[in-house]
């Protein structure tokens, strides 16, 4: 009798771990929250560091899961979650009952919600967008003020939500640093006119051609990088944004009128998450993120027999370490689910 | 019989501490600021004084407000306290009747029994009998849960209980001993001579049948009076020195005493006349949130009693003032806790000398390194003349909604008014005070005195509590100063602002620094009843929580700022409220990262209710200056 497994979540973990599940020869039930699967690559319109297109990974992911063997469950949330004598049983929102011989939770992450930083004033100045809001203009190709009008300075803000202890992260979430020097060739690119400065904590291009394109970033396309927290942002009479940020090379405090500001959100625990880690008794870590039962050869394994994670439901990733990380959780359910249980 | 040997100890005891309370209200009183020993002179002459002997009689023997917040430890005192009292009075009047002699030594009340064993033969003596058994009974009933308490906390309606030092620990043993001790020795005597009523008569006849009475009596005699002596000379330098040190306490305050920004006598006699209760551990949330049990007022307390290092403890609070509020005796917990913070730098420092007994300050001034202002680089501005100023402050910059509204609201209202820190101003100091550095926060608050008085203006509006509270207590201007919940509370009285009604459901939490640290409390509630559906919470005025993200505490980890807040906004939010509404940018600021609720300030909710014509926002001082053009 053929194997069943319930994968939580329908973003690029989700996707890949059922797609490479069913290769397997296992039966896999998708459950997915939004109508659509693809998470936050929907929202995305090119990536780091090559800028290709994201629905070119889409079209990949999409292509995996072509399949007669997974079901897929959209608009489907859970609302039991129960471990009896080896399996699982889900009950999703519309009642649905799931049994399931292992379940792999792949909720991902919810960006932070940067009204939540006030002094930066998001939902408050109309000029003041997210690194999210930012990908929409890219992606209808019209980046304009609330007016209409077309920016001509404009500022990144780096760290919105993460390394603040403010705000109870103290994590980095890694991407923001990245996101932001991309953003920032992007903005050029779409405005040769306009001047662009990120105000920064660190740069941190820890990842394959991450330094190149930040190099890039600074010689072709004359992006001011600022090292600085930006303390507040205000409006003027004139409609602009002024911000208040301590230029920490310079050892002075700064005060600059821009037209838009961007702010760089960072990575937090999803909702639904949450949610499952309180239905199935999983363990979370300090940074509210799932915690893997061994941070070196046990990352995809929780606490509980049975159930593994992949993605970034246990820690911030890219796309190609959120491939590798599902991909590894498959080894592990294959591993689990041959020992006969 | 007139004297025996074991009356010694008691003796020496009960002279040691008249002698020792005599020669410390000296040196207090000594201390004494001028004007405050004037005061007191005044006092003793006065009102103060009938005042005070009713407080004491409330407060110190019946525990009338411990009674009030927990019955149990209320009536646990209260046995210890009035029953020893009643005692003693009753025992000196039984001593005055029924001896020959009237005016004996004190020992004689206390020690009647011994003396005047065949005592109790008449109706009338045994009568009187009956009335002391019975007050001896009620002190051991109290005696009965104070051990209890000891073992168990909660057996008194207590989470916690304060944690004791060795020497408390022997003189709780002897005052323990006193009562147990005085029944078995009544006992036995009245059980050699068939004397004594229904609790020493009874007992000691039962003891009689199988123990020898009239030997086992004169040890137990020694025990209470070696308990009552080693009681009396431990006294002072333990937390039982509270008994006498309150009745100079209530005199004190009854006098009109202040307790002031450094240390003296009045804050020492309140440092000694705190009995360790433990009322203000259970009230504080950085116990019951985060956990955090040894830095309570209690502790602080008996810290400065015995000379420790009490910085850690003085700045690992969040000031919110909740103990005060609880505290029995009325000390000024959070004022003592400020003095502490100041002590860091400077001012007095007490040295223990005579192993505790007594302690002489030592004034030590700090050497500042040259007189000059660490503020130089801070450039004046010229806002003009104004009838009104508007000061954000700091955290409203930060929560920018909140400037926001009130700039839509005092437009709409159409006074005449000055945004003066609009551009970004200076801090009013109080973040500085609250860290001890006064010298520091006085530069500022003359920096900002001197641009409100240039604007000529007759009010000051602010934002937020903490500008509120320290522009009323430490800026010495000639203008009325109100927070923004007052001013929209006016506007409403006076009809300059219109409202609709919001169909929405809000609770209110009250700041810490508006509320009990500067007694608004109903204001922002009318403002809030007028606009939305007010609904009540388990904790207001008085007993509501600090959000957790007090300026105050330097120490605690934001990780247990965290907790504080999650336990205050979910009692907050219990019924489910459309928002939760407060007075102030950082509790707003606090509430907002740890609710799903949303968390608005009161001058916003204002905001949304205006009617009439929508001015754009963020544009105050333009359209500001247009209008007192016109009113010219």
């Amino acid at each position: 009798m053929s194997k069943h497994v319930v994968v939580i979540g329908g973003g690029v973990a989700g996707l890949e771990v059922a797609g490479q599940l069913s290769r397997a020869g296992i039966e896999v039930s998708l459950i997915e929250k939004e109508s659509k699967t693809g998470g936050h690559l929907n929202n995305w319109h090119r990536l780091f560091p090559d800028r290709r297109n994201s629905i070119e990974v889409k079209e990949y992911l999409d292509g995996m899961t072509h399949n007669q063997r997974i079901i897929l469950l959209t608009n489907t949330t859970i609302e039991r979650f129960n471990r009896n004598k080896g399996h699982f049983s889900i009950t999703t929102n519309e009642g649905r009952e799931l049994t399931a011989d292992a379940v792999i939770v792949a909720t991902g992450f919810d960006l932070f919600k940067s009204a939540r930083k006030e002094e930066y004033g998001y939902g408050i100045y109309d000029n003041v967008i997210t690194s999210a809001d930012l990908e929409e203009m890219f992606r209808t190709g019209k980046i304009t003020l609330a007016n209409g009008s077309v920016p001509d300075t404009i500022g990144i803000v780096h760290c919105v939500g993460s390394r603040d202890e403010k705000v109870g992260n103290f994590y980095c979430s890694k991407l923001c640093c990245v996101t932001a020097v991309k953003q920032a060739v992007e903005l050029r690119e779409y405005l040769p006119e306009s001047k662009v400065f990120c105000f920064y904590m660190d740069m941190r291009m820890g990842g394959a051609f991450y330094e190149e394109l930040y190099r890039e970033a600074q010689e072709k396309w004359g992006v001011s990088f600022i090292r600085g927290k930006v303390s507040e942002a205000s409006e003027t009479i004139e409609n602009k944004l002024l911000i208040k940020v301590e230029d920490t090379l310079a050892g002075r405090p700064l005060k600059m009128k821009l037209d838009m500001l961007v702010l760089m959100a960072g990575m937090e625990m999803s909702e639904g998450g949450e949610k499952i880690a309180g239905l199935g008794g999983l363990n979370t870590g300090e940074n509210r993120f799932f915690a893997a039962a061994d941070n070196h050869f046990g990352s995809n394994k929780s606490n509980i027999e049975g159930v593994f994670f992949a993605g970034t439901c246990t820690a911030p990733m890219n796309i190609t370490e959120t491939i590798s990380h599902a991909r590894a959780a498959v080894v592990e359910v294959i591993d689990y689910l041959k020992d006969g249980k | 019989m007139k004297f025996d040997p074991f009356i010694i100890p008691f003796n020496i005891g009960l002279y040691f501490i008249l002698i020792y309370v005599v020669t410390r209200s000296v040196i207090w009183f000594r201390d004494l600021s001028k004007p405050d020993k004037l005061r007191l002179q005044r006092g003793f002459f006065g009102i103060a004084f009938g005042l005070s002997l009713k407080e004491i009689f409330m407060e110190s023997l019946i525990h009338r407000k411990i009674l009030k917040t927990n019955f149990r430890l209320g009536y646990m005192h209260m046995s210890l306290a009035f029953g020893w009292f009643l005692l003693i009075l009753f025992g000196t009047i039984e001593a005055d009747i029924f001896s020959a002699k009237h005016l004996n030594a004190p020992y004689k009340a206390i020690f009647f029994r011994f003396f005047n064993p065949n005592h109790g033969r008449t109706s009338f003596e045994s009568a009187y009998g009956f009335l002391m058994d019975l007050i001896l009974a009620f002190i051991l009933s109290g005696l009965f849960l104070a051990v209890a308490k000891r073992i168990y906390s909660k057996i008194v309606g207590m989470k916690k209980t304060t944690r004791l030092k060795i020497i408390d620990k022997i003189a709780l043993t002897s005052l323990w001993l006193i009562f147990p001790s005085r029944l078995l020795a009544e006992s036995f005597t009245c059980g050699a001579y068939g004397t004594g009523s229904f609790l020493t008569g009874s007992l000691g006849a039962w003891l009689a049948t199988f123990l020898p009475a009239q030997q086992m009596a004169y040890p137990f005699w020694w025990l209470y009076s070696i308990s009552l002596g080693t009681f009396f000379i431990l006294l002072p330098i333990t937390r039982y020195m509270h008994i006498p040190t309150e009745l100079f306490l209530i005199f004190m305050r009854n006098s009109g005493i202040k307790t002031g920004d450094q240390a003296g006598t009045y804050s020492e006699v309140q440092t000694y006349s705190c009995s360790s209760c433990g009322i203000c551990l259970d009230s504080c949330q950085l116990n019951f949130s985060a956990g955090i049990t040894n830095i309570q007022s209690a502790y602080l307390m008996k810290a400065i009693r015995n000379n420790n290092d009490v910085s850690e403890i003085a700045h690992n609070c969040l000031m919110c003032g909740r103990c005060d509020q609880k505290c029995p005796v009325g000390i000024e917990l959070s004022q003592i806790r400020m003095i502490q913070r100041r002590g860091d730098e400077t001012e007095n420092d007490f040295r223990n000398i005579y192993k505790g007994y007594f302690r002489s300050r030592q004034t030590n001034i700090s050497e500042k390194t040259n007189g000059s202002s660490n503020y130089n680089f801070l450039q004046e501005t010229d806002h003009g003349k104004a009838d009104i100023l508007y000061f954000a402050g700091c955290m409203s910059h930060l929560t920018p909604a909140i400037k926001n509204s009130m700039i839509k609201i005092l437009d709409a209202s159409e006074v005449k008014y000055n945004f003066i820190d609009e551009q970004g101003g200076v801090c009013c100091g109080r973040p500085l005070m609250l860290a001890g550095q006064d010298k520091e926060a006085r530069e500022l608050i003359n920096f900002n005195s001197q641009m409100i008085w240039k604007s000529g203006a007759h009010t000051l509006v602010t934002s937020c509590p903490i500008c509120y509270k320290v522009f009323k207590e430490s800026y010495y201007l000639d203008v009325e100063v109100l927070h923004h919940t007052q001013f929209i509370k006016r506007l409403i009285d006076d009809g300059s602002v219109k409202m609709n009604f919001l169909h929405k459901k809000v609770v209110y939490h009250s700041p810490c620094d508006l509320g009990r640290g500067s007694g608004v409390y109903d204001e922002p509630k009318e403002v809030l009843g007028y606009v939305s559906r007010l609904e009540r919470s388990n904790f207001e005025d008085g007993n509501s929580l600090c959000c957790g993200g007090s300026l105050a505490n330097m120490k605690i980890s934001s990780t247990d700022k965290k907790k504080i807040a999650l336990d205050a906004a979910n009692e907050l939010t219990k019924n489910n409220p459309d928002i939760l509404a407060t007075a102030c940018p950082l509790c707003k600021k606090t509430f907002s990262s740890v609710t799903a609720t949303r968390v608005a300030d009161i001058s916003e909710i204002v905001a949304e209710a205006l009617v009439g014509k929508s001015i754009k926002i963020n544009n105050g001082s333009h359209i500001n200056s247009i209008k007192a053009l016109a009113n010219i």
